[in-house]
């Protein structure tokens, strides 16, 4: 075996990598979907959001530190204290889900009944809306993330998988994190899959996503159930967040990955949690092999930025409903 | 209101259709045409051409394109921006490469060529419906700004990436290029708007846009009464894709004239267009209008207001007007959903029975 097929198959190794990441967001797609029948284009901006509140909580950020400057001429912009990750983490959390509250009671409960396609513009509103709050309240700097996750490549596969090729190749090249996002993952749909077979209110979510009324008639009640969504979704998003975050800097473009997760969405079906994942894995391996093999040598490189979506396009030609979607029915 | 109606005496379809069924506001459009024709080119300075009408009248056009195509035909696009960037791109080649070759030709042939690009990627609504295609048309945009990137035919090689308008005349009047009167270009993009706007209003409510709205209120039914969904959709894409199309190449080559395709036809003025619809109104040809000019006042209004007035920095402004854009759009979803073009409807309604409302 020749070092181009080694590093074709550490190009699809790294792909799975930045798929999982990409499934990341689409699960809190997937999770408000299911529950609500939202399209919620925000998500993306959730996770910016939620990495821009925990950094600010660890560096002790006064919020709206800019704005409030510009109004009273004063210059403050820290407390001068760092807060330890793991309660700046809890508070983020916390924020997340007064968010899923104010959410709830200040737009959804208005537009109950509402076409999809209004709810969906609503949720770019809600995007656009959360942008310009959050880059208010924390200032639109790009910020480091560290939660203590270790970065750079893994030394430890790459010595041990060095014997595998010739001479002038060195063994997979894997970032740690990217390992670590795998791992996160992997017990985070674990835990949501417990969550949503084995507790009631698990049980009460899955009734939901299964038909509104008929949960209605048996006395759940949709508002509590669209909170607890809406504040696992911010969960997830804050998660992803993380990730994303310390990878690349918590900046305006974490916002774009909403629309990465997109195509993720179309492969896997808006519906399905296992299709997400494997959406994202489709999608990550995809994109990198096709920007390896065809994308960088004949194309001119960059081809990732339209990839995926094309991939789901002509997917979607052929299989509708994606690939674990329910069977779409139309009646007259 | 300044009249009274007595009743709905209308005896023929003819009547029934009419644009403006009341002679008032008949009268009343007639004398905005004459002020947007005879007055402003006569009062209209650098400032305001540039900063509130020329991109008012250019997404006024853009905003009529794609209400076709979501408002009429209910078909989501989130690819306007690439669309627009196929018209720029298109405008330019034909620019450079017939020199001789008259503008308004150029821009008409440019809008031709974006609604080929539009039909294609029209062909997956055949299959794909609702968000699946919204989202299959962030294919359209991602690719034909990446296209427009990295071929590098389509910017005549040059090394900034960027294409510039070279200066060309209409009837002896310069109109794009730097050396371009701010009225006569206001005048160039207005006949253009007017003549599309004519066109388009014409287009919905005869047969075609009938079957737009057939398609658009449930397609099933309508392939059952006898509406083909291939031409329809087809032929909204095609045609919506025209006036994006023409107001991409006005934009590139009259308004901006110098772009770069990352920057002014990205993702975001997929949105912009698309906002302009829902807050003016969807299948509304006044929401197409409203829209639009609530998008470009907005936000020219609001820097005014926090860098001029209170001389914040423009980089909180800006973080304001995202805020602030984002809450109007939800404010409008919920209050009503029909956008702007409905509460000028129900504004009328109310003042034809005030001062006496029962």
């Amino acid at each position: 075996m020749g070092a181009d097929f080694y590093f074709g198959v550490e190009v699809f190794l790294n792909g799975l990598m930045a798929g999982v990441m990409y499934s990341l967001v689409a699960l809190g797609f997937v999770l408000i979907f299911k529950a609500s029948g939202i399209f919620n284009y925000a998500q993306g901006v959730m996770a910016l959001f939620a990495a821009l509140t925990l950094v600010g909580f660890q560096n002790g950020q006064v919020p709206f530190a800019h704005l409030i400057n510009a109004i009273f001429g004063t210059d403050i912009h820290h407390f001068g204290w760092q807060m330890p990750t793991f309660f700046a983490i809890i508070f983020a959390l916390l924020v997340m889900v007064i968010f899923a509250i104010l959410v709830e009671k200040l737009v959804l409960k208005h537009l109950v009944n509402q076409e999809p396609i209004i709810l969906f513009m609503a949720t770019i509103g809600l995007a656009y809306f959360m942008e310009g709050f959050g880059d208010l309240m924390w200032g639109s700097d790009v910020k480091k993330l560290d939660v203590g996750i270790p970065q750079g490549g893994n030394f430890w596969i790459e010595e041990n998988t060095a014997f595998l090729g010739g001479d002038d190749f060195y063994g997979f090249y894997l970032d740690t994190l990217d390992i670590y996002a795998t791992v996160i993952a992997g017990i985070l749909v674990s835990s949501l899959v417990v969550f949503s077979q084995y507790t009631k209110t698990g049980r009460a979510l899955r009734a939901v996503a299964d038909d509104h009324q008929a949960a209605l008639s048996v006395g759940i009640s949709l508002r509590t159930i669209w909170v607890i969504v809406w504040g696992i979704a911010g969960f997830v998003a804050l998660v992803a967040g993380i990730m994303w975050g310390s990878k690349s800097g918590v900046q305006f473009s974490l916002s774009l990955i909403a629309l990465k997760a997109l195509p993720v969405l179309m492969l896997g079906g808006f519906t399905s949690i296992p299709g997400a994942i494997i959406g994202g894995l489709i999608i990550g391996v995809g994109e990198k092999m096709f920007e390896f093999l065809i994308g960088a040598p004949f194309l001119g490189g960059a081809t990732e930025n339209w990839f995926a979506y094309m991939l789901a396009l002509v997917f979607l030609v052929f299989r509708p409903q994606g690939l674990f979607g329910e069977k779409i029915i139309e009646r007259v | 209101m300044l009249y009274r109606e007595a009743g709905d005496f209308k005896t023929s379809y003819r009547a029934d259709q009419q644009t403006f069924p009341i002679m008032f506001d008949k009268v009343a459009f007639g004398i905005a045409i004459v002020i947007a024709y005879a007055v402003v080119p006569f009062v209209i300075n650098d400032y305001w051409a540039n900063a509130v009408l020329l991109p008012f009248l250019i997404y006024a056009i853009a905003a009529i394109g794609l209400n076709i195509l979501t408002g009429y035909c209910g078909q989501v696009s989130l690819g306007s921006g690439g669309f627009m960037a196929v018209g720029a791109y298109a405008c330019y080649k034909l620019m450079t490469s017939f020199p001789d070759m008259n503008i308004v030709i150029c821009i008409l042939l440019s809008g031709g060529i974006t609604a080929g690009v539009g039909a294609l990627f029209g062909l997956p609504s055949l299959r794909i419906k609702g968000f699946y295609l919204a989202v299959a048309t962030l294919a359209a945009q991602f690719f034909l700004v990446w296209l427009f990137n990295k071929v590098q035919w389509f910017y005549n090689y040059s090394a900034s990436g960027q294409i510039n308008a070279p200066q060309r005349e209409v009837l002896g009047f310069v109109v794009t290029g730097p050396n371009a009167s701010p009225a006569t270009v206001y005048i160039f993009c207005l006949v253009f708007l007017s003549v599309l706007a004519v066109i388009a209003r014409n287009l919905t409510r005869g047969s075609a846009g009938r079957r737009w709205m057939a398609i658009r209120d449930m397609d099933i039914a309508a392939e059952i009464i006898g509406v083909n969904p291939l031409m329809s959709k087809l032929s909204a894409f095609a045609i919506s894709s025209f006036y994006v199309g023409i107001a991409g190449a006005l934009l590139f080559s009259v308004y901006l004239g110098a772009v770069e395709v990352g920057e002014v036809f990205g993702i975001q003025k997929s949105f912009l267009v698309l906002f302009m619809i829902i807050i003016g109104g969807l299948g509304s040809m006044f929401g197409s209008f409203a829209g639009a000019a609530f998008m470009v006042l907005l936000p020219v209004l609001l820097k005014n207001i926090m860098v001029g007035q209170f001389g914040w920095a423009t980089d909180i402004a800006a973080h304001f007007e995202f805020a602030i854009v984002g809450f109007l759009i939800i404010f409008f979803l919920i209050v009503e959903p029909h956008g702007l073009a409905m509460l000028w409807r129900i504004i009328k309604e109310k003042l034809r029975l005030w001062p006496f409302p029962h």
